[in-house]
């Protein structure tokens, strides 16, 4: 009885950790699988494939610069505006809302989660696309003179593309934030509170201590906007050309593989795109796993008795 | 005393600045919301439901292909992720502290950060490429990998929620560990565990980056499991990037059923969740 008793065990521990392994498993299987498929255009390009900017499939050249370029902008262009916004939303909710307040606004952030990539892009294209339009015609000469600003209005550019990026990352990074609030311990607050603190010092020293955990935050607002796909590649004008101008249209590495691989036709062209994939499969990895242990090590350094919540279905 | 008046002028200016980037946030929530709904109304009718796509340039017809399509799709995701997300979530719940178990959940948070995109051609490569045909399985294959990891850390999540002295209990009279778990752990978490799986379904039925060369697109009605199949999230896309005016209108249709789905799991998983919290404060 002993004997089979502890057959059992090890059968039930054996069947349910093999279905993990497969977990584990599709994450390496990603890995070489997009690797073998790169390999032609590795060899072919080497590293000139990250220096050059030409990009013409037609002549069999291949140069991923402007990708990266409009990755990296769109981007970082879509931090800037979304971050603030994205921690006062947090502030304001673990700290600041009334207490009836916050499960619908936890709810309406969750909201805009949710939405879709495609209705986010749909909405750029007809609605935020004219705007940015006629903001861009409406830019004085004088500023247009400068590189930033250079080219002509077409609303199709860098700048439709941060601000939808921006409008999808913000709940994504207000709720990571919002955790990382709340797991600071109370004494913190009520200790500024105690030494005659206003409000704002309050939270100042309680963002001040939630910092590491913040930026991890941050920090994974900018993978999901590193890898969104649709939405960018709908408004962002896809054209290979690496400019500094907000009004630009550039390209980013995730569009041009939705856009180009179904009708990419030789073998060269399909293993440079997903090249391209292998890239923005190991940068994203590097920025989530650098953020996840940020967060990580916070939540470590001062672990506290919190109430879970069921459902967490935040990421 | 000016300085204390100074501090808290400062303070009341950075509490509105956070009240203010609350409703900044709201914005585009509303305005994308409104044009969604007062496109798409102004576009829906039956035949959206009912009809296929008319050939190019003919104003009218619908998506009635699509609709299904995405059904089938999800499904196939679901039945290949449901199991496989389900079962690791046991494992990470039940050897929480081994070093598998922490492997596991950082694959899944790994996963779960990956590109859609890079999914895709994950899938392409992996069930595409091999039978030479788009098809609907591997459209469902490329959505089933980005529905493992939610499903996965839901299950893990809400089994640890789950009092250790009812499955205590249940060792104690003897009964073995699957028989613990399966038998009275995994039930007292279920309606969670559900939850989480229409949320999942919610999600990455609006996925529209891996399906774009795995399920590809069809123009016509089919259920064929091997043939490519007409999704509504890809459909939205060649007629929003599309010329023609009827094709806008019906992009915008179909951005509000997607929408509808999404809001309709949202708010139905929101009312479940809710009932679960008040159960589980009770209890």
């Amino acid at each position: 009885m002993p004997r089979s008793r502890s057959r059992n065990q090890s059968r039930f521990r054996i069947g349910t950790g093999a279905f993990g392994l497969i977990l584990i498993g599709i994450v390496f299987a990603i890995g070489i699988v997009l690797t073998v498929e790169s390999l032609a255009s590795m060899r072919r390009f080497g590293w000139d494939f990250w220096r050059t900017d030409v990009w013409d499939p037609v002549a069999g050249e291949f140069g991923a610069l402007p990708f990266i370029w409009g990755t990296l902008y769109s981007a970082v262009l879509a931090l800037i505006m979304a971050t603030p916004v994205a921690l006062g939303i947090a502030i304001f909710v673990s700290e600041l809302s009334p207490a009836a307040l916050r499960q619908p606004l936890v709810f309406l952030t969750e909201l805009l989660a949710a939405i879709p990539s495609i209705v986010y892009g749909l909405w750029g294209i007809f609605v935020l696309v004219p705007a940015v339009r006629a903001l861009e015609s409406a830019t004085p000469a004088a500023l247009r003179a400068l590189p930033l600003f250079s080219g002509p209005p077409l609303g199709l550019g860098m700048l439709s593309a941060g601000l939808v990026l921006a409008v999808m990352v913000v709940p994504f990074m207000s709720s990571v934030s919002r955790e990382v609030l709340r797991s600071v311990p109370v004494g913190q607050r009520e200790g500024a509170y105690a030494l005659g603190a206003t409000r704002f010092e309050a939270i100042r020293a309680v963002v001040f201590y939630a910092r590491t955990g913040i930026i991890g935050a941050i920090m994974l607002g900018f993978g999901r906007a590193l890898g969104e796909t649709m939405a960018v590649a709908m408004v962002i004008g896809n054209n290979p050309r690496v400019s500094l101008s907000l009004f630009a249209p550039q390209y980013t590495m995730a569009a041009v593989i939705a856009n180009e691989f179904t009708e990419a036709a030789d073998e060269l062209y399909l293993s440079a795109l997903v090249e391209i994939g292998l890239v923005l499969f190991v940068i994203t990895l590097l920025v989530n796993t650098l953020s996840r242990l940020l967060i990580w090590s916070m939540n470590r350094s001062r672990r506290r008795v919190t109430t879970r919540k069921p459902a967490a279905v935040t990421a | 005393m000016t300085s204390t008046r100074r501090r808290k002028a400062l303070s009341a200016m950075v509490m509105a600045c956070c009240a203010g980037s609350v409703l900044l946030a709201l914005v585009p929530l509303g305005f994308v919301l409104f044009f969604v709904v007062s496109q798409g109304i102004r576009s829906i009718n039956l035949a959206f439901f009912t009809h296929l796509p008319l050939p190019v340039g003919e104003p009218g017809g619908g998506m009635a292909n699509a609709i299904v399509g995405t059904l089938i799709v999800s499904g196939l995701a679901a039945a290949m992720a449901v199991p496989i997300g389900v079962l690791s979530g046991i494992y990470m719940a039940e050897y929480a502290g081994t070093r598998l178990a922490g492997l596991m959940r950082f694959a899944a948070d790994t996963l779960n950060g990956v590109p859609s995109i890079v999914i895709g051609l994950f899938a392409y490569v992996v069930a595409v490429l091999p039978f030479k045909q788009f098809s609907a399985l591997a459209g469902g294959f490329a959505l089933g990998v980005m529905m493992i990891p939610i499903i996965a850390r839901t299950t893990e999540q809400l089994l640890l929620l789950v009092p250790g002295a009812i499955r205590d209990g249940a060792l104690a009279l003897g009964a073995t560990r699957a028989r613990a778990v399966f038998g009275v752990v995994v039930p007292a978490a279920l309606p969670g565990i559900v939850t989480g799986i229409v949320l999942a379904l919610a999600r990455i039925a609006g996925e529209t980056a891996p399906l774009m060369f795995t399920a590809f697109n069809n123009r016509f009605f089919s259920t064929s499991l091997k043939q490519p199949i007409s999704t509504l999230t890809v459909q939205v896309f060649t007629y929003a990037t599309g010329p023609y005016e009827d094709w806008h209108r019906q992009a915008w249709a179909g951005a509000l059923v997607l929408v509808s789905i999404v809001l309709g799991c949202s708010l139905l998983a929101r009312l479940a969740t809710r009932r679960l919290e008040r159960m589980h404060t009770r209890s």
